[in-house]
């Protein structure tokens, strides 16, 4: 199959199946080289990385869960909305009924539970339409933030910035950089040798053993890439590091694509986006599928305005506010259908990346945040226009289709002939 | 006498790329008569009024089309309207939320002074359901209607358009006894009128009620055409030449080995899912033995495929009463996840919309009816995945270079084989297939039949559903037939003939 020739080949084989994702993160680094030129350097730099990272956790983390429910068909529009009821119920409980703040953040996840029950209620018990239930969940926990808050700001516990902003600790030899990022830059780079190694054998068979030099020049890549991230996140001021929201979102990124690639829960999510009907009668339980997914994405959505209150110190009335489209965009850059079946978490990472490095790097240049929200709307346009396009083109070509057709002369008609009898 | 006759298709050849749907179809229609076309599923009949009515447009087939003397080359269904053919299909295209006065005149709106005019809609509107004999208020929603009242609503679209022609595609299929009754009246009265009718039908009972003409088609040609006398039709003068088509060796040699009863159904009673009262299952009984494979022959619609998919957990209508039982124990099976475990497997009929998700792996869907058995803790061992997949792949020879590539990217052959893949990996005692080689091509056909001889060796019950009765004489060890939801006759596969199985498929009294 891949016996292609040239460095367009090589490429192929170099960059693996996976060729949208590379070409994704292809995007993320030019847009920075961009931005460092346009920004004469202040791109590139720790502290703006550092700021990029913890300064959009929030959305990562809420398009983590949004990717699940629209890889099901789905939608939710209220993540916004109880991302700010969540961080407003934990300052509250926390500045005026003087619960500890542990105790405070664990209220508020399981608020976010239960807001997610009874979304995911709606959906799969009564068979309403996210997009419907969640319009509604999103008035309902706004005007529930506002309400609760008589619109008045309220500090949010000092021990939640270290989720929302902090660094790692420092310790260990002088080694020039930050040693706990240093650490998992080592433990990044030993998983991904790893991953990479193990996928390689695996395709090895008694037959044909592809070869090993793609997989290298691959590794060598992308451990450049990681090393230069780790002394670039390592080497801010003192006492800075990778950003310990980062470092959520990385958990739960690896925690999510397990979930979603490796679990039968993950299975059922997009066999019942891809094809509701067929996954039915496969078995899948759909409105289990439906409540988890919903579920799920509240509780992130709490982790998210948890997260969120933590770094800016106070939360708001008008937290949150069109958070869900900030999401929703990562997934659909991300090259989510918005159909339902397709999608990946990594890729939505990859997507929201480039919205952040777009913002922040707009933002540097000193273009206006209306003019930023414009620019990010034509981009997000382009950017799923290119994919439809690809897709377009992936069609077979006329000759491939010429050929196929000779392999198998009677499939085609027959199907249509069968229609005229279909009940 | 070839002056009064209203259409002419002469020599009507139609090709889908590969396949022959017509050939040289020729078929006269006297101007008044009630003209009845037959033929299996399949056998070119709505083809055949695609042509006619424009939706395969002029140029598109071969052949010439005389309507009133004159040839005519329709562009589109709109061209074949204004010439005053109309065609009712089989799913009706009205529109449940519109009320029965905007369905009539839906695209064809009486108007005054740019805007719909309303009220002459509505007189005009109970004119036209007077003439079909019901009296209903015209401004009632579609949905509130019944299925009976739903078809003469249509036939009241088709006369607000000056038919002349009256095209009808199974208009009984979905009525009871006594509003297809009620149908065949109106139709007698419209020919009273002078409006001509074209009905497709599969209810010999009907034809011969009210033809006055035959025409029967089978596999893309004219077979017979001729004038009969309504009230003296020959049934199975009709039935000998809608399967005529001889036998050849299209089926492996197989021997069965058969073994104790493995699947037993008592008094199997379902509901419609949507129209209460109306039942899809009679209580209906049947067993099937460890290596035997039963057909089940019936036309489509009459029951086959609600019977197969409420059996496995309640996936179809409203369970209402009846046993199941597998291996001599009682199965409660109310869900799919449940029916499957307990030994079940059902190959739905409709590959595309059923069968797969289009937009999975070869190796994802093949395991996907049995993910427990990869599981590795909470988690799926994709090494053991691909290995399944492996070894079916080389099982049913799936040409494919990789199971990880997309199922789409197979042909519908092997499409289906990683269907039946699915549904042999969980490995169950019975497999209920449905329709398992409806559109794939002749050389899968046969390995597939080697596969379900296959399996019935392994011991299984294999139950096989097809409207195809070659295929289900060719494979088979026993036969049921059903028709409206009833098993109306039982036999040995080598005492069946393709005539009986069709009239039992088209009599509603059960045999003793």
């Amino acid at each position: 199959m891949s016996k292609e020739n040239g460095i367009k080949g090589g490429l192929k084989q170099v960059l693996g199946g996976d060729l949208r994702q590379f070409v994704m993160v292809g995007a993320v680094i030019v847009a920075l080289i961009i931005f460092q030129i346009l920004n004469n350097g202040r791109m590139i730099t720790s502290s703006n990385f550092q700021n990029i990272i913890s300064g959009n956790a929030y959305v990562f983390t809420l398009s983590i869960g949004m990717v699940m429910v629209i890889i099901l068909g789905q939608i939710d529009l209220s993540v916004g909305s109880v991302a700010g009821f969540v961080g407003m119920t934990v300052a509250i409980t926390a500045s005026e009924y003087g619960w500890p703040w542990w105790v405070a953040t664990l209220g508020g996840l399981g608020i976010g539970a239960l807001i997610g029950a009874w979304q995911g209620f709606w959906l799969s018990k009564m068979g309403i339409p996210g997009f419907i239930s969640t319009l509604a969940g999103m008035m309902i926990f706004r005007g529930g933030v506002i309400w609760m808050s008589h619109s008045i700001s309220r500090p949010a516990p000092e021990e939640l910035s270290w989720f929302g902003a902090g660094s790692l600790p420092e310790w260990g030899p002088n080694t020039g950089l930050n040693n706990s990022t240093l650490l998992l830059g080592v433990i990044a780079i030993a998983a991904v040798v790893f991953m990479q190694l193990r996928k390689w054998k695996r395709l090895a068979t008694a037959e044909s053993k592809p070869p090993l030099w793609p997989v290298i020049v691959r590794l060598v890549v992308i451990v450049g890439v990681i090393g230069y991230l780790t002394y670039l996140f390592g080497s801010g001021n003192i006492g800075t590091s990778f950003p310990v929201p980062g470092l959520i979102v990385g958990f739960l990124v690896v925690i999510y694509h397990i979930i979603t690639q490796h679990t039968r829960f993950g299975r059922h999510i997009y066999a019942v986006g891809g094809n509701k009907a067929a996954a039915a009668l496969t078995g899948v339980n759909v409105s289990r599928t439906y409540f988890l997914a919903m579920f799920n994405m509240s509780i992130l959505a709490a982790v998210a305005g948890i997260m969120f209150i933590g770094r800016s110190t106070a939360a708001g009335p008008s937290d949150g506010n069109s958070w869900e489209l900030d999401a929703i965009a990562a997934v659909f850059i991300g090259g989510a259908a918005v159909s339902g079946g397709i999608g990946t978490v990594v890729a939505t990472i990859v997507g929201g990346l480039f919205m952040a490095v777009l913002n922040n790097g707009l933002m540097l240049y000193g273009v206006s945040a209306d003019q930023t929200q414009v620019i990010k709307g034509l981009v997000l346009l382009a950017a799923v226009a290119v994919d439809v396009l690809n897709k377009q083109q992936g069609r077979p070509s006329i000759f491939s289709r010429l050929s196929r057709k000779k392999a198998a002369p009677a499939e085609i008609p027959q199907e249509q002939i069968a229609t005229e009898s279909a009940a | 006498m070839e002056q009064d006759s209203i259409l002419q298709m002469q020599h009507i050849t139609k090709t889908f790329p590969g396949v022959r749907a017509l050939d040289d179809v020729t078929m006269t229609v006297k101007r008044g008569d009630i003209h009845a076309i037959c033929g299996e599923n399949g056998a070119g009949k709505s083809t055949l009024m695609k042509v006619l009515s424009g939706v395969h447009p002029f140029g598109s087939y071969e052949g010439r089309i005389l309507y009133q003397g004159e040839e005519v080359t329709f562009a589109n269904i709109r061209a074949s309207e204004e010439a005053g053919i109309v065609i009712i299909h089989q799913e009706l295209a009205l529109i449940p939320e519109l009320s029965i006065t905007e369905n009539i005149f839906l695209g064809n709106e009486p108007m005054k002074g740019g805007l719909i005019d309303w009220h002459t809609a509505r007189k005009r509107a109970i004119e036209l359901l007077a003439r079909v004999g019901i009296d209903i208020d015209p401004s009632i929603q579609i949905k509130n209607l019944g299925v009976g009242q739903q078809q003469l609503v249509e036939i009241s679209k088709a006369l607000s358009k000056d038919v002349k022609l009256l095209i009808l595609d199974e208009p009984t299929s979905a009525l009871n006894e006594s509003d297809s009754e009620n149908l065949l009246e109106i139709l007698r009265g419209l020919q009273a009128r002078g409006i001509t009718c074209i009905m497709i039908s599969h209810k010999l009972a009907e034809i011969a009620k009210i033809a006055d003409a035959i025409t029967v088609i089978r596999d893309g040609k004219t077979v017979e055409s001729y004038p009969v006398v309504a009230g003296q039709v020959d049934e199975d003068r009709i039935i000998r030449a809608m399967v005529g088509r001889s036998l050849d060796q299209r089926y492996p040699e197989h021997t069965s080995n058969i073994g104790e009863v493995v699947l037993e159904v008592h008094d199997w009673r379902v509901e419609h899912p949507a129209i209460p009262g109306r039942l899809v299952c009679k209580d209906e009984s049947f067993y099937v033995r460890a290596g035997e494979i039963v057909g089940f022959a019936g036309l489509m619609g009459a029951g086959r495929t609600e019977l197969a998919r409420s059996l496995f957990g309640h996936s179809y209508g409203i369970f209402q009463s009846g046993r199941l039982s597998i291996g001599g124990k009682d199965v409660k099976a109310q869900n799919v996840e449940a029916a499957i475990q307990a030994g079940l497997s059902y190959l739905p009929e409709d590959r595309k919309v059923l069968g797969l998700n289009l937009l999975d792996t070869v190796k994802r869907t093949i395991v996907s009816a049995n993910e427990k058995a990869i599981l590795r803790g909470p988690l799926l061992d994709s090494a053991k995945e691909v290995q399944v997949a492996e070894q079916y792949r080389k099982l049913l020879n799936i040409k494919t270079p990789d199971v990880g590539v997309g199922v789409n990217t197979l042909s519908g052959g092997n499409q289906q084989k990683v269907v039946l893949a699915k549904w042999m990996y969980p490995d169950p005692q019975v497999l209920l297939l449905d329709e398992p080689t409806r559109g794939i091509d002749v050389g899968a056909k046969y390995e597939i039949y080697k596969l379900i001889q296959q399996l019935a060796d392994e011991g299984k019950a294999v139950v096989v559903i097809s409207s195809e009765l070659p295929e289900l004489l060719g494979i088979t060890d026993r036969i049921y037939t059903i028709c409206e939801g009833r098993i109306t006759g039982e036999m040995a596969t080598k005492d069946a003939d393709q005539e009986t199985l069709m009239r039992l498929m088209t009599t509603t009294e059960a045999m003793a």
